[in-house]
């Protein structure tokens, strides 16, 4: 219930915070030179932009809650942000969703593998891997991609084609999942690792139970707890990499819409992904937080002063 | 210490060679030597030593002093400067000496034309890294948008290690109430994904090199805060504050002479891993538009200019990604081989 609470006390405060700097951007978004100074103060008036700062933020809050976030300025002018949101999401959480799950299962099978035959040349392998990962960006990894596998190779296309959802959103997924991968398999190494040493696997050993059994049945199932609580900051990477990824794809998603109103001062239009973005954030946290305590009975009993 | 089986050895007859296996059996093989257990030697010893140990932890520093060096010294002691244009040179593609000769790097493209003869140069002229779509030196360029991007992860994670230590500090070490508003204030603000902020932030700012700073600054903190606490609320529970407390001395005397130097090790981890990721945002906003101008170039500024003829001048994006993807991960191995030299039993975050 807490946890709910601040969740929505956080929105409120990105709304509030967003609509603040706002207020502060230089320029406005009616930068046309054949625009005089009546026109621009009838484009005000038009839009409301000429009420003090309060009252627009409370018409603002108003309409967010029937999910309208005002129309788009200037790159459709007068189209409602919600359509542009409309088309762009899906694809965003389709192309985050795909990283997610790829990195995920190959990271768990990296780091699993590393535990199990630790010292040996796949740990190692692991190693570097997530080491890469972790510190390299993912438009390193997605430049790289662009220029072997679909420049000299031609295996994939460049570019993202709506016509061919899947194939080509291939190479953005590889991109994005790499740093997910990297901290899964880093994770899962060390928890995996901790997980063997305990005794209730030397007691499961001594009781005779064979080796693919102990994995699978206890110290796997062990080792999944605590990763589901790497999941959410996962997701933040997703994010800010969805960002550049999507510019270098050419993915028509949030990312690329972001970019669009902050080249062309598209108020309404940054505020409303920022949005999307917090509140995709604040979501996955909340549920990854009431996930592990479902999950895992030590937490809930101790929940009580979290 | 393993039991003794026999009362007296003498009790039975044997030759010395017998009496000294019997000793032999005798001494498990996991007691401890003298040597190690007698050597008395500092912290800072151990943790040079253990760092030393660590390859990773090595090559890591040895990368990172090679690219501050060549960053630092290139710009210092070449003949142009990052700015220096020459249009009649545009785009020409790396060259390097020695390595011409292998028909690699040198300066003639896939139809075998010499770009070098091409543009009027004589012989002997090298561009080790190409040059750009103005015809700067891209050697140059890179070392020194190197350097500005060093120094601006640098100043970001100072500013980021006085504030977010400030505000661990304050909070782990009042507690209550102030502890409890503190840590809501920053349980909110870490709600919000950085990318928002940072964005909006260098949108509101004057583009420049300042400003950049300062938005890595806005978020940058937070964890450094968050380490800081946790060290402090350990620390505080030790005895040696509870003496200096009894013995009188103010909250100011027993916070900075007493706990500081004993979080700092902490917190110099943390800045440690705060670097590579200062760089990382600095070559986000450059991605975005909000980098540094040119002709000033950071490591982020010339991926995202490079980025635009990606197809046409590979060289132009790989190199500085090279940098920057090593760069990144020396930082990383560093930091980790020297958190691991602090404290071996402490668990990996």
């Amino acid at each position: 219930m807490k946890r709910i609470a601040l969740a929505v006390v956080t929105l409120f405060a990105i709304t509030f915070l967003l609509f603040l700097l706002m207020e502060f951007l230089p320029g406005s978004p009616f930068n046309d030179e054949k625009l005089n100074e009546t026109q621009k103060a009838l484009l005000f008036a038009k839009y409301g932009l000429d009420k003090p700062f309060f009252t627009r933020f409370f018409i603002y809050l108003k309409n967010l809650i029937h999910l309208d976030f005002g129309v788009s300025y200037v790159i459709t002018i007068d189209l409602p942000v919600r359509t542009m949101l409309a088309t762009r999401l899906p694809v965003t959480i389709r192309i985050g969703l795909q990283a997610m799950i790829l990195g995920v299962l190959i990271g768990l099978i990296l780091g699993i593998i590393a535990a199990l035959k630790k010292n040996s040349a796949i740990d190692t392998t692991a190693t570097v891997v997530s080491v890469l990962g972790f510190s390299v960006p993912a438009y390193v990894f997605a430049l790289l991609l662009v220029y072997f596998v679909a420049f000299r190779l031609q295996w994939l296309p460049i570019r993202y084609n709506a016509r061919q959802p899947f194939i080509s959103s291939i190479l953005p997924t590889i991109s994005l999942s790499m740093y997910i991968i990297a901290t899964m398999a880093r994770y899962a190494r060390s928890e995996m690792i901790d997980c063997l040493n305990t005794d209730y696997i030397l007691l499961a050993k001594a009781k005779g139970v064979t080796q693919p059994r102990v994995i699978r049945r206890h110290a796997l199932r062990n080792t999944l707890v605590p990763i589901i609580t790497v999941v959410a900051p996962l997701t933040v990477g997703i994010i800010t990499g969805s960002v550049v990824i999507e510019q270098i794809f050419g993915v028509p998603g949030l990312g690329q819409l972001l970019l669009l109103g902050v080249t062309n001062n598209d108020y309404n239009v940054i505020s409303a992904v920022a949005l999307v973005y917090s509140f995709l954030h604040i979501v996955i946290m909340l549920v990854v937080d009431i996930l592990y305590g479902i999950i895992d009975p030590r937490i809930r009993v101790a929940g009580g002063e979290k | 210490m393993s039991e003794h089986v026999f009362t007296s050895v003498t009790d039975v007859d044997l030759t010395p060679e017998e009496l000294a296996e019997l000793k032999l059996v005798n001494e498990s093989p996991d007691e401890f030597e003298a040597k190690d257990t007698y050597e008395v030697t500092g912290f800072w010893t151990d943790v040079f030593a253990r760092l030393r140990k660590n390859r990773g932890a090595i090559v890591g520093f040895a990368l990172i002093a090679i690219i501050t060096l060549l960053a630092v010294f290139v710009p210092l002691f070449s003949s142009v400067t990052y700015k220096d244009a020459n249009i009649d040179h545009a785009y020409l593609p790396p060259k390097v000496p020695v390595l011409e000769k292998l028909g690699i790097l040198d300066g003639i493209d896939e139809n075998g034309v010499d770009l070098y003869a091409e543009a009027g140069l004589p012989d002997g002229t090298y561009y080790l890294f190409g040059t750009d779509s103005m015809g700067r030196d891209m050697f140059v360029r890179l070392w020194n948008g190197t350097r500005i991007s060093l120094l601006m992860a640098l100043l970001a994670v100072l500013t980021d290690l006085i504030i977010g230590m400030s505000y661990g500090l304050v909070s782990g070490y009042f507690g209550g109430k102030v502890d409890f508003l503190m840590q809501r204030f920053v349980e909110v603000l870490n709600g919000i994904p950085s990318l928002v902020i940072i964005t909006l932030f260098a949108l509101v700012l004057k583009p420049g090199m300042i400003s950049i700073i300062l938005t890595l600054m806005i978020t940058g903190w937070i964890p450094m805060s968050r380490v800081c606490r946790a060290q402090v609320l350990k620390q505080k529970e030790f005895e040696y504050v509870l003496a200096s407390r009894v013995l009188g001395s103010s909250n100011r005397h027993i916070i900075f002479s007493e706990i500081v130097p004993n979080v700092l090790g902490q917190v110099v981890i943390m800045s440690m891993f705060s670097i590579p990721s200062a760089i990382f945002t600095e070559s986000y906003l450059a991605f975005i538009g909000l980098g540094v101008r040119a002709p000033m170039a950071s490591l982020g500024s010339l991926v995202s200019t490079g980025y635009k003829s990606f197809l046409a001048y590979p060289y132009l994006v790989i190199i500085p990604i090279i940098v920057l993807g090593t760069l990144m991960v020396s930082f990383n191995l560093f930091a980790d081989g020297l958190r691991d030299a602090f404290d071996p039993t402490m668990k990996e975050m």
